[in-house]
């Protein structure tokens, strides 16, 4: 039992941290977001450069190989910018659903092209598809980054897909979306011929453990940035004579702040460690840290802007960027009374 | 960053449940969980004899005092298992995770010598002397006088003054009290650490009656009360970078049995839900999915804690532990009122005494109070880990 970085995962950390602080601008984010909310030279430079686009992607997939808490270090750094990425669709899921479910063919046709950043998947998933043959029909009306995707991977609860977005039968549509970084589109499948991933039960697992942990990593990483970048006003900012820092009340909402993300710490990295370990306390802890991470996230992002007062609720500054983006977390990959719920039902059984 | 246990840990987890199992069935078996700290002292101390007779009373301490200088893994798993078997609280726990600790960092040989062993063997019973009336959240703020004197040939501290909420003072045998040994001092400086005999004429106990009808806490008053001049830890002066050195300890290792002890209340709830139907209630659903994230968030940022290495940076998940367990703990009392109703303000018999869950909506309002309230634990999390700036001192 050691419940701390090794060497190397501080090193990822340093890495990633340094990288997305000096690229993931909030001028190159607000470019992004004034078009189809992706950087993709940052996002090429990520996969390209980096080397760590094929984290938490086995090697004989071709992948870096580690695991969901390498993946989680790095999303957290990523969270912490609230950087333009297709990092959740594109890697965290669909590329986890294909390393997990696909053939060796699917995988090889498409792993390297995700991790190199070549191809943008999107995440589609539809409880109600309905599938005649390979044939698909359904809708997701919320797919992340899904006007910029070249490729979809398709859910139902037990069966998983590939299609290409420009397969017959696909219609992609983009909305003007809360979160400019990570804009929806509605996918529609009429009778598209997709290709089956050979193992959809893992495939689906898979994709739900990881982008529950990549959620909540982002999720740790914007609320710890919400928290660092209002201490910095608290010492900076005076009236009545003093750093508004030094009022009590102001302080208290730092501390409630800072007790909440230490928690949300534990859950993410206790989550992304348990799957890693394929521990019993797997899904305990990803149900547990998607919900626990994104309200932590809300809350702080919400008292970002309370405590910078009247700047705090300018375009210019970057706290809707973190409120909206916290929002967004809240919702997605199901919210937080549903993860609850889940937990409920392993602790009381299901509901009457 | 791993979470599992080696298979030597399950083996000494293994070991330790064995050992405690047995004891709660066999010869011990009569205080087998028993939650109420005040509950048969008597019986209690044997237990703690029997421990030490086992070498389990201190097996984080060195070897040649009684210990087993345990790895910090083994530490967590002893605790876990203790409070998992339905072990009751130690009545010792002041003096295995205080006064114990605090001997061995700042005492002299001849004060180890003297104190050690009948704390490893749970025969000297400890208490801490350290809040007063006008001393609380303010603790430097101490009034207790203490004067070196010579008496018949000896020197002898004499102490004169009040200390408050010194739980289990009545059934201890030592105490350690903070003073004011420098005329005129104020805060922090002046103050002396000694360590004294309880039954002696200059000291007094006085039992607290608390709003769960129970006395575990105590005023104590000191009225020329006397020690002998070893008796002092560290220098005269020193006694607040003492006291200080020594609630560092307290975020220890006991932090993960006590979450055992919480997660047998989160239990207890869980299975009064189920049994009178609160289960169904997708409100109280939400809350003990909640309890139950809580409850394991604390124990990983315990765990966290403990694999912390540097300790040259203030650590965060330290930091906050107070207030995390404290605040979640209060929660987890109104849980389980509400999953309960009014059957959880109704009492078994004539006495006014109360079931784990009721009790555990009562004294856990002590919880958010104790050991700092939740309004002085933001004030040190904002000012030493946020870098916020201090609180001015008024001068009333």
């Amino acid at each position: 039992m050691e419940f701390a970085f090794t060497d190397e995962q501080a090193m990822i950390a340093e890495t990633a941290r340094a990288f997305f602080t000096e690229n993931a601008t909030s001028e190159r984010t607000r470019k992004a977001m004034a078009a189809d909310g992706i950087d993709h030279a940052l996002w090429t430079a990520f996969c390209q450069e980096l080397g760590l686009s094929g984290i938490g992607i086995p090697e004989n997939a071709g992948g870096a190989g580690l695991g969901l808490v390498e993946l989680a270090i790095i999303a957290e750094a990523a969270g912490a910018q609230v950087a333009a990425l297709p990092m959740l669709g594109s890697l965290a899921m669909a590329a986890q659903a294909i390393a997990a479910g696909g053939s060796a063919e699917q995988q090889a046709e498409w792993l390297p092209r995700l991790l190199s950043g070549e191809v943008i998947a999107g995440y589609v998933h539809d409880a109600a598809l309905t599938a005649d043959g390979n044939a698909l029909t359904g809708a997701d009306q919320f797919v992340a980054h899904g006007a910029a995707a070249q490729v979809f991977v398709v859910t139902s609860n037990t069966g998983a897909w590939i299609i290409p977005a420009d397969a017959a039968g696909v219609t992609v549509t983009a909305c003007t979306t809360m979160d400019q970084t990570r804009p929806y589109a509605r996918v529609a499948l009429s009778g598209a011929a997709a290709a089956p991933l050979a193992d959809a039960a893992s495939a689906i697992a898979a994709a739900h453990r990881a982008g529950f942990v990549t959620v909540a990593a982002e999720a740790l990483g914007g609320a710890q940035a919400a928290l660092d970048r209002t201490v910095g006003y608290a010492k900076e900012r005076v009236q009545f004579g003093r750093v508004i820092g030094s009022f009590q009340a102001y302080k208290h909402r730092l501390a409630d702040m800072m007790i909440e993300i230490e928690q949300a710490r534990s859950a993410v990295y206790w989550a992304a460690c348990a799957v890693d370990e394929g521990s019993d306390e797997a899904e305990l802890a990803v149900h547990s840290a998607k919900s626990f991470a994104a309200d932590t996230y809300f809350m702080c992002a919400g008292n970002m802007i309370q405590l910078h007062g009247g700047i705090g609720f300018t375009w210019e500054h970057d706290a809707h960027l973190y409120f909206k983006r916290a929002r967004a977390l809240q919702s997605m990959l199901g919210s937080g009374n549903w993860h609850r719920e889940r937990i409920a039902s392993m602790i009381l059984g299901d509901a009457a | 960053m791993k979470l599992g246990f080696s298979r030597a840990d399950e083996l000494f987890r293994a070991e330790c449940a064995d050992w405690l199992n047995g004891q709660m069935a066999g010869e011990f078996r009569d205080i087998k969980g028993i939650t109420k700290l005040t509950a048969s002292p008597e019986r209690r101390k044997e237990w703690e004899q029997q421990l030490a007779a086992h070498k389990w009373s201190c097996i984080g301490w060195p070897e040649e005092w009684g210990g087993r200088n345990a790895s910090l893994a083994h530490q967590v798993i002893f605790a876990e298992e203790y409070a998992r078997a339905g072990v009751p609280g130690r009545v010792n726990h002041i003096g295995i995770e205080l006064a114990g600790p605090t001997i061995l960092a700042f005492g002299t040989d001849a004060q180890k010598q003297r104190f050690l062993p009948d704390i490893a063997a749970g025969k000297t019973i400890f208490c801490q002397g350290f809040s007063e009336p006008g001393a609380g959240s303010d603790l430097a703020s101490v009034r207790t006088k203490a004067r070196l004197e010579v008496v018949s040939g000896q020197e002898e501290w004499i102490v004169n003054g009040q200390k408050i909420w010194t739980s289990l003072a009545h059934i201890s045998d030592w105490i350690f009290v903070v003073s004011r040994s420098e005329e005129g001092s104020k805060g922090p400086k002046g103050l002396t650490f000694l360590m004294m005999e309880i039954d002696q004429p200059g000291i007094e106990i006085r039992g607290i009656t608390q709003i769960n009808g129970d006395a575990e806490f105590n005023e104590t008053f000191f009225t020329d009360a006397r020690c002998p001049a070893d008796s002092l830890i560290g220098a005269p002066g020193e006694g607040w970078k003492i006291a200080m050195g020594l609630l560092a300890f307290e975020r220890g290792v006991s932090t993960l049995g006590q979450q055992m002890g919480f997660r047998n209340e989160l239990d207890e709830i869980i299975a009064a839900a189920k049994a009178n139907g609160a289960a169904s209630d997708p409100l109280i659903r939400q809350r003990i999915a909640k309890a139950e994230i809580g409850l394991n968030l604390m124990r990983y940022g315990a765990l966290r804690m403990l694999s912390q290495t540097d300790h040259s940076k203030i650590d965060g998940a330290a930091l906050t532990y107070k207030i995390q367990w404290a605040s979640w703990r209060r929660a987890l009392g109104e849980l389980a009122m509400d999953v309960l109703g009014q059957a959880g303000e109704v009492a078994d018999g004539a006495e006014y005494e109360w079931d784990t869950l009721p009790n555990l909506f009562l004294y856990s309002r002590a919880d958010t109070i104790y050991g700092g309230t939740n309004q002085i634990q933001r004030n040190l999390i904002a000012e030493r880990g946020l870098g916020m700036p201090r609180e001015p001192r008024g001068d009333v």
